[in-house]
């Protein structure tokens, strides 16, 4: 690792302001994702801002209709809330089923969005959900967040500080997981709004990061059950192709992921 | 270019500690190299293999992963502090009576996560519970088979200790 300059703010001004006042600043959250590439030299920057304790940015709330995950909440706090269990448990599940204990002690749901690594799983869920990204200077609809791989609406300095997922009719959420990473190798997260929209969103799978599947939204909506899916075909175009899976086959799993999806969905 | 240091102190095994590194130190160097507390193990390059596993504040993690500075003022357990005078945790004598390790590489990582594992689900830990909170750890001899025996051993003689007080 290069050399580092740590900072450890206590609010959330005063990260902003580190962040404004440093040159070649990041983030630090959990840091599952940034120290591992500070490590292999992919990034160096000169200054970490630490913002993984801050009190303001720790926290989940449920209430009128809303379940607000704060940005620096662990992925291990957010699978073992009640609240969260009560009001969206599939965010319990994807949550449980995301990396290893180790890391769910540290990674972070604000860490997440914000990297958009195109396997994560808590995108997926934002973009289904149709959540709302806070940030410590407006609002963002998850439809204008994710931009592609690795790339967000967010602008240089700003900083996420909570997640609002609308609480949903039905939602679930299923994984192939890559056996080593952990990293979907494809998963789909569907929900059914409140007012009877339908989402179905796909991660690990397409090259462009996480994305709608328009083909599985279509036919949920019109009858909400796996069966539904059965005659639905996705096609390989732009999809992902690497040494563990070609496009055909993460295709074929977008579909079947969709399927154990609806079923788990509560 | 001069090397700029800090001072961090924490509580290590219980024993307030403190040094002076360098910002971009990983926990597991200064455990390792400043503090002398070689059980904690470097497996990989990828924050994959767990083998570098402790306690911070009471929950496992990859000291691999953490900067020196997030742990500025935390309390960190090691496998050099599970055990009493002269008496192994019974993670540790679970592992020895069930020949849960080989060459032993992996095993302070899968024991430091293994009592975290039995303190998060106490008395519920069943095999397929064991084998998924596993996850985080690698093991290149074992098969794990006797390791997961080991942890389920553990949970039994730890819950029996917990009831005894
Ligand atoms: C072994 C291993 C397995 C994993 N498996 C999975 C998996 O199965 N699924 C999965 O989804 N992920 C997985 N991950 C990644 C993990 O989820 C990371 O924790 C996550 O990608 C980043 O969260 P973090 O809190 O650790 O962020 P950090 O590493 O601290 O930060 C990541 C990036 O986000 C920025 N950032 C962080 N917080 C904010 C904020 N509030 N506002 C603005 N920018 C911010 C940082 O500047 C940095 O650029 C795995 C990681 C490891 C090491
Ligand atoms: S050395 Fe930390 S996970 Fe491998
Ligand atoms: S005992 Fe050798 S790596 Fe596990």
């Amino acid at each position: 690792m290069y050399e580092t300059i740590y900072h450890r703010p206590s609010s959330i001004d005063e990260a902003a302001a580190l962040f404004a006042k440093n040159e070649d600043g990041k983030y630090l959250a959990g840091g599952h994702t940034l120290i591992p590439v500070m490590k292999s030299r992919l990034a160096a920057p000169s200054n970490v801002i630490d913002i993984g304790r801050i009190p303001a940015l720790i926290g989940i709330e449920a209430a009128g209709g809303t379940l607000m995950i704060k940005a620096a909440t662990t992925y291990y706090d957010i699978m073992s809330s009640t609240q969260v269990k009560q009001s969206i448990p599939a965010i319990a599940r994807l949550t449980s089923m995301l990396g290893d204990p180790q890391v769910r002690a540290r990674g972070t749901i604000g860490g997440s969005i914000a990297n958009n690594d195109p396997a994560a799983d808590f995108p997926a869920a934002v973009l289904a959900l149709g959540a709302t990204i806070r940030t410590n200077k407006r609002d963002i609809a998850a439809d204008d967040f994710f931009k592609g791989i690795f790339t967000t609406a967010l602008q240089d300095g700003e900083l996420i500080t909570a997640v609002l997922f609308p609480l949903a009719a039905k939602a679930g959420y299923s994984k192939f997981r890559h056996p080593a990473s952990r990293f979907a190798l494809t998963g789909v997260f569907v929900a059914q709004s409140k007012g009877g929209d339908v989402r179905a969103v796909a991660t690990g799978a397409s090259q462009s990061g996480v994305m709608r599947v328009g083909e599985i939204e279509k036919a949920l909506k019109a009858n909400w059950s796996a069966a539904a899916l059965d005659s639905v075909k996705i096609s390989p175009d732009g999809l992902l192709e690497d040494i563990h899976g070609t496009a055909e086959y993460r295709a074929n799993l977008v579909k079947v992921m969709a399927q154990r999806a609806v079923e788990s969905a509560e | 270019m001069t090397i700029v240091t800090r001072k961090v102190s924490l509580t290590v095994n219980g024993k307030a500690v403190s040094a002076d590194v360098e910002d971009r130190t990983l926990l597991v160097h200064l455990l390792r190299d400043n503090l002398g507390l070689t059980g904690t193990h470097v497996g990989c390059d990828t924050s994959q293999c767990g083998a570098c596993t402790v306690h911070i504040d009471g929950r496992a993690v990859k000291s691999c992963t953490v900067l020196v500075g997030q742990a500025d003022g935390s309390n960190v357990t090691t496998i050099e502090g599970l055990a009493g005078h002269n008496e192994l945790h019974p993670m540790q004598a679970a592992f020895r009576d069930n020949h849960g390790l080989q060459c032993g590489y992996c095993t302070p990582g899968m024991i430091m996560a293994a009592v975290d594992m039995v303190r998060r689900h106490g008395g519920k830990l069943d095999e397929a519970t064991v084998r998924q909170e596993l996850e985080g750890n690698i093991c290149r001899c074992t098969g794990y088979h006797n390791i997961v025996k080991s942890v389920l051993d553990a949970a039994g003689r730890m819950e029996m200790a917990s009831a005894a007080e």
